[in-house]
């Protein structure tokens, strides 16, 4: 037949709501994630990691554990296949926890010293447990503290920015805050742990993953194995959740190693004990805010400095500092983000990296100078508007904040509130409400899709897209779907193999304004090649489309989403305890999609700063330089009982130089979400909260009066 | 690959949505790992493989368990029912179709815990078991309303890190409201979706 697009019309799908295209799987129990597919003679893996937080590893003394029942092989450092920890990836140079056992050196607890190797499970934890590895320990630092002598300022040069004098223009302020913000070690604690299985077929390297960019770690293991690319291929069909750890990570080079060894396949699944050392984390912060405004509340001083930890291995930094760089500007305008190198493991993104703490610190402040000032803090940011990119000078291709706070406060009922902390008592509870602004970098990245018009008049979409739960599948099934004026009952959406090709990975808000951009493009040629006619043949006719060109093309720009937060909360002056009662959340964030899951996920960023805010802390034991309870009760994650209802909304917002007009959903709903929750226990109780969590004995001892801040 | 019975391994029968599994198994195998790994019902996730999370939950003898601290050779003569037994046939169960339509999930991890749990918990609520959220719990007072407080309390063993809870507990209500047949309306019935609605 003759496969044919846009003849009846089509009502366009993008901008309705559409439950999940891959629903029925996930209710049903049959999607199944990447430890669930079956392999034949499939052997498992279980890593042992250190239990020394600095030294090197004396011996490993497999000789006991390769004579228990069921186990085929112990690697470590003295037998481990060598492989490239000296290549650049996407991110530059691998991060040596990955290269596993290449070295005798252990540079913090939890590091993989041993993978063991077994017929089941069973046999393989119980070797694991049983394996013995011995020590020369040395001194560790693991002190995270404003006053560490080593911190510093890292040579890239983006680490700071600068203009005016800021001690000039802050002597010269009528008001100043000049205040201590401090975030915790905080962890993705995604529901699925990291799991894959690998092994070579037909002389190709196949590997089975959770991950949020299956080209991404294809392309990684290909480095690092000193492999064609084209030899590997990564697959990532559902994913558990990522939130910026599913990328590469010990369990597939374990697996890879094993199967190369071994000749089988060989599956890796990390425990959520492992997880807290091997694959990243929020760094704690220490954050300094200074700023100075005029007798009218408009900003003169900007000051923020942040310092964060890395490992001794390799440096990852939190960028806390760059929030205000297109946020907020100032005469004297300075951010700096220094860093201090520690025996802990490395750090990674965490959504919203940089924003999120970031947005906690200086949206707080801005709420302690408005309350200075004596403006109300929706107006206080609606007089420091600016017209351009504070450092860059380049025009904002849209930036609503204001109107979402205008549509927030209607929503939320703000004109009614007294701004006077401490005065609303309801039984044991003081409550108030708070605000915070939101915003995350829009960005899109070059990607490749292939659009095929099949034979029985449906279409295959192909795109190495991933589906970490932002609802990607079904959005970019829309977006063909439009593209090609049929309904998405006809489109078939196939993402998460490696060999459809070079896309970006599901990271940063770009995935799915970055994959529907050349899912539109394919879309587009292949309705010019169906234009001239002709039946479809069996194996269909495929357009393919690579976005790199349009996308180097673009404007410079600030290109972000914004948004506005409220937040209401009851504070139990007896027992210290916080309830959020409700959430708004109002968001300028491009076009949206898909309105049904697009408001799931901005609410789960919501549901993130609130978690932020009162329960996540990872805490390091400073004698043994490992985690205090790394599970899921001793790291507490918001629970059905914490979580209040939470309302989502967007102003129109359509980004002009995007094909869809995308901007980007995924990070932008936990900035500020947690100064907002903050902004609103002062409210409710006068006392400044500057360190997360606002926990019961925080609360407690800060009391009730006005002014008695918590500085320590 | 199912090793040769030995002192450590036993062969058991488990009752599992409805049909009948004989199997040997190591004797350090939970419920959950019988499931996943030699019975391949991977609907069953394990999220943290020591009860802190909520993903195994499953429903044995009606009630809800969670699989991974449960040994499988304890769990020979119980009535299992996983994830992929609580559909009937092509029809979903009410509150599988709940979490569909109102998007009761993301990554769906957690969701087949989630559903599990949710199904107990509207028949545990039905048979009068108060819970912490419960008002009024003499035993005269009868069944109290199931509110999204209610819900939110009696689901709080279910973990989901993606951040859905408002939809599940909406989810959750709803399909509560469909299974409870149409009564004169004592109370203010039920109150997750209004109070969901009242923001």
């Amino acid at each position: 037949m003759t496969t044919t697009t846009g003849t009846a019309a089509v009502t366009p799908s993008v901008g309705t709501a559409h439950t999940r295209v891959e629903g029925r799987e996930k209710v049903t129990g049959a999607a199944r994630y990447a430890g669930e597919i079956p392999f034949a003679d499939l052997a498992h893996g279980w890593l042992v990691v250190s239990t020394i937080a600095r030294g090197r590893i004396r011996a490993v003394e497999s000789a006991p554990v390769e004579a228990m029942p069921g186990v085929l092989t112990v690697l470590h450092h003295g037998n481990a296949p060598q492989v490239d920890g000296e290549y650049v990836g996407l991110l530059g140079k691998p991060d040596p926890t990955v290269t596993l056992f290449q070295t005798d050196r252990v540079p913090f607890a939890g590091w993989p010293v041993a993978l063991v190797v077994a017929e089941t499970p069973e046999q393989a934890r119980e070797a694991a447990e049983a394996l013995v590895v011995r020590y020369d320990e040395e001194p560790h630092d693991v002190a995270f503290s404003a006053a560490h002598p080593g911190a510093r300022k890292p040579e890239d040069p983006s680490a700071e920015t600068e203009k005016g004098d800021l001690a000039a223009e802050l002597a010269a302020a009528a008001t100043v805050v000049d205040a201590e913000y401090t975030t915790p070690e905080e962890h993705h604690a995604m529901m699925e742990p990291h799991a894959a299985t690998a092994r070579w077929d037909g002389g190709r390297l196949e590997v089975v993953d959770s991950n949020q960019g299956s080209m991404w770690v294809a392309d990684e293991l290909a480095k690092m194995f000193s492999l064609d690319l084209g030899s590997v291929r990564v697959l990532s069909e559902h994913v558990g959740g990522g939130f910026g750890s599913k990328g590469l990570r010990p369990h597939q080079v374990a697996a890879v190693m094993a199967t190369t060894v071994l000749h089988r396949p060989v599956r890796v699944v990390l425990t959520r004990r492992q997880m807290f050392s091997i694959t990243g984390y929020r760094s704690p912060t220490v954050q300094r805010v200074r700023l100075g405004a005029d007798a009218e509340g408009r900003l003169s001083a900007f000051g923020h400095e942040a310092l964060s930890l890395t490992s001794t291995v390799h440096q990852f930094i939190e960028r806390s500092a760059d929030y205000g760089r297109a946020m907020y500007d100032a005469d004297a305008h300075h951010t700096v983000n220094r860093v201090v190198a520690l025996d802990v493991p490395t750090p990674t993104f965490v959504r919203a990296p940089g924003e999120a703490p970031g947005s906690f610190a200086l949206e707080s402040a801005l709420d302690e100078l408005a309350e200075k000032c004596g403006l109300d803090p929706i107006a206080l940011r609606a007089r420091n508007e600016p017209e351009a990119g504070p450092v860059s000078g380049l025009p904002y291709s849209t930036r609503r904040v204001i109107d979402c706070f205008e549509e927030g406060a209607r929503r939320f009922g703000w004109a009614d509130r007294d701004p006077r902390p401490g005065l609303r008592r309801e039984g044991r509870w003081l409550l108030g409400t708070g605000t915070a602004a939101a915003t995350f970098p829009s960005n899109a990245m070059p990607s490749t899709a292939a659009v095929t018009a099949e034979a029985d008049g449906t279409f295959t979409v192909r795109i190495t897209a991933a589906d970490i739960g932002t609802g990607a599948r079904t959005a970019l099934t829309q977006i063909a779907a439009d593209a090609l004026e049929v309904e998405p009952s006809r489109i078939h959406m196939r993402i998460a193999d490696s060999d459809f090709g070079q896309a970006m990975i599901a990271g940063g808000s770009m995935g799915t304004r970055s994959w529907a951009w050349a899912v539109t493009s394919a879309a587009k040629e292949l309705r010019e090649q169906l234009a001239l006619g002709g039946a479809i043949p069996e194996q269909g006719i495929t357009a393919r489309s690579n976005t790199a060109e349009a996308i180097g093309a673009l404007a410079q720009k600030e290109r972000h989403s914004f948004g506005a937060q409220f937040a209401e909360v009851a504070v139990d002056t007896a027992t210290g305890e916080v309830r959020v009662r409700r959430m708004l959340g109002i968001f300028a964030a491009g076009r949206i999609v898909n309105p049904l899951t697009a408001r799931s996920q901005l609410r789960g960023g919501m549901v993130w700063g609130l978690s932020m805010a009162l329960h996540e802390e990872a805490i390091r034991d400073r004698a043994f330089g490992s985690h205090v309870g790394p599970d899921l009760a001793g790291y507490h994650v918001a629970a059905h009982a914490d979580v209040p209802p939470i309302e989502v909304g967007w102003v129109d917002d359509p980004d002009p130089d995007d094909p869809v007009g995308i901007k980007g959903i995924g990070e932008v709903g936990i900035v500020g979400a947690a100064a907002a929750i903050a902004n609103a226990v002062w409210h409710a109780t006068g006392v400044r909260h500057r360190h997360l969590p606002i926990r019961p004995d925080r609360v407690l001892l800060a009391g009730t009066a006005p002014g008695g801040d918590v500085d320590a | 690959m199912a090793p040769a019975p030995s002192p450590t391994y036993s062969a058991i029968t488990l009752n599992i949505n409805g049909e009948k599994h004989t199997l040997p198994v190591d004797h350090r195998t939970t419920l959950l790992d019988a499931l996943r790994e030699r019975l391949d019902l991977t609907g069953t996730k394990k999220g943290c493989d020591q009860g802190q999370c909520g993903a195994c939950t499953v429903l044995i003898d009606g009630r809800r368990a969670v699989s991974c601290l449960q040994l499988a050779v304890a769990a020979e003569g119980r009535v299992i029912t996983t994830i992929e037994g609580v559909a009937e046939g092509e029809d979903l169960h009410p509150v599988q179709q709940a979490f569909l339509d109102l998007d009761g999930y993301q990554c769906g991890y957690c969701t087949p815990g989630q559903i599990c749990s949710a199904i107990a918990v509207i028949e545990e609520h039905a048979a009068g078991w108060p819970s912490a959220a419960t008002q009024d719990v003499r035993p005269e007072a009868g069944v109290q309303p199931l509110t999204a407080e209610e819900i939110r309390e009696r689901m709080s063993g279910n973990l989901c890190r993606c951040g859905a809870y408002v939809s599940i507990v909406e989810a959750v209500a709803q399909a509560a409201e469909a299974a409870q047949p149409p009564s004169g309306g004592s109370g203010d019935g039920n109150g997750a979706t209004e109070a969901e609605a009242a923001v």
